[in-house]
């Protein structure tokens, strides 16, 4: 009996698990998704977006919003943020590079605010108003408390965490 | 602005550098700093009006200690956002005014934040006198 020719299917197969492999584990799928983070973030927008709130996916709003957000930092939803010209200048064009193209994200959400885009409510249907509210969340925008890996643009639904002390009515939305 | 006491003595920052191996972030010390701002405002910081003025609202929504804490010897917390902030007086957090370009940055927004203008060279110096005296 001849023996069984391997030459030619496992380069393909091997090809073809490199190729998924790249695809899901390296940054590649980063621009896929609009609530990664780009491979190259500026350290200004980490140090200078990131200490009062998350440093946000850029992906997570359409350009125009990301454009009036930026031309009024000194009065930044209720807190003055401005940075220096060259600062601005910078992240203003780094975000416009990298703001969210894809289609859910292709409306300007009301005040320019994540939370109000279309998507986010959606994701976020099952979750009641008393854990927005609960000491250990507070507000929509803290993303980590219940994405632990947020800051590193991970927001996976099997990677959830329940804000310490939230009462156990108010977890099902975990587990639906 | 110009750059005078708020810098740290050469020799002084290279032993500093040596002990604590960090040279990058250690610019000026919040003692610097205090003795800076005392000597623009013409009189020494005083800690117990610093803490007065720290606790206090003026004007607006919020006061330091809204998100800073009372004292700000502990994590504090963003009064909208929730994420939390170093503990502000130095004593309990290494990075605190050790680099005077960020603490002329969020003294300049928050004071906005909070009197809805900057503050003047008293104030800070006060602030900085209260935030001396906590120690662990």
């Amino acid at each position: 009996m001849p023996p069984i020719e391997h030459t030619h299917p496992v380069p393909a197969l091997a090809g073809l698990l490199l190729t998924i492999t790249l695809g899901l584990a390296g940054p590649a799928a980063a621009d896929d998704d609009g609530r990664s983070m780009p491979r190259q973030v500026p350290k200004a927008y980490t140090s200078e977006c990131g200490s009062c709130h998350l440093a946000f996916p850029p992906g997570a709003l359409p350009a125009a919003s990301w454009k009036h957000i930026m031309a009024g930092l000194d009065k930044h939803y209720g807190s003055n943020a401005s940075l220096d010209d060259a600062t601005t200048r910078q992240l203003d064009s780094w975000l416009q590079a990298h703001a969210g193209t894809w289609k859910r994200v292709g409306e300007t959400p009301a005040q320019d605010r994540i939370t109000r885009s279309a998507w986010f409510q959606r994701k976020h249907r099952q979750v009641r108003d008393a854990v927005w509210a609960h000491n250990s969340v507070k507000s929509p925008a803290n993303c980590g408390a219940c994405h632990p890996g947020a800051e590193r643009g991970d927001f996976d639904d099997d990677h959830l965490k329940i804000p310490p002390g939230l009462p156990l009515h108010l977890r099902w939305a975990w587990f639906d | 602005m110009q750059l005078r006491s708020r810098l740290l003595k050469p020799a002084a920052a290279l032993l500093l550098a040596a002990v604590t191996n960090a040279a990058a972030a250690a610019e000026t010390t919040a003692a610097a700093q205090l003795e800076y701002w005392s000597a623009q405002a013409g009189t020494p910081g005083q800690a117990a009006r610093g803490q007065a003025f720290f606790a206090s609202k003026h004007g607006g929504e919020w006061s330091c200690a809204s998100c800073h804490g009372t004292p700000p010897a502990r994590e504090g917390r963003h009064a909208t956002t929730g994420k939390s902030i170093s503990p502000l007086a130095p004593a309990f957090n290494p990075r605190g005014f050790s680099d005077s370009a960020r603490s002329d940055k969020w003294f300049r927004r928050n004071c906005k934040d909070v009197l809805n203008r900057e503050c003047s060279a008293g104030e800070k110096a006060d602030v900085l006198a209260y935030l001396l005296q906590l120690k662990p």
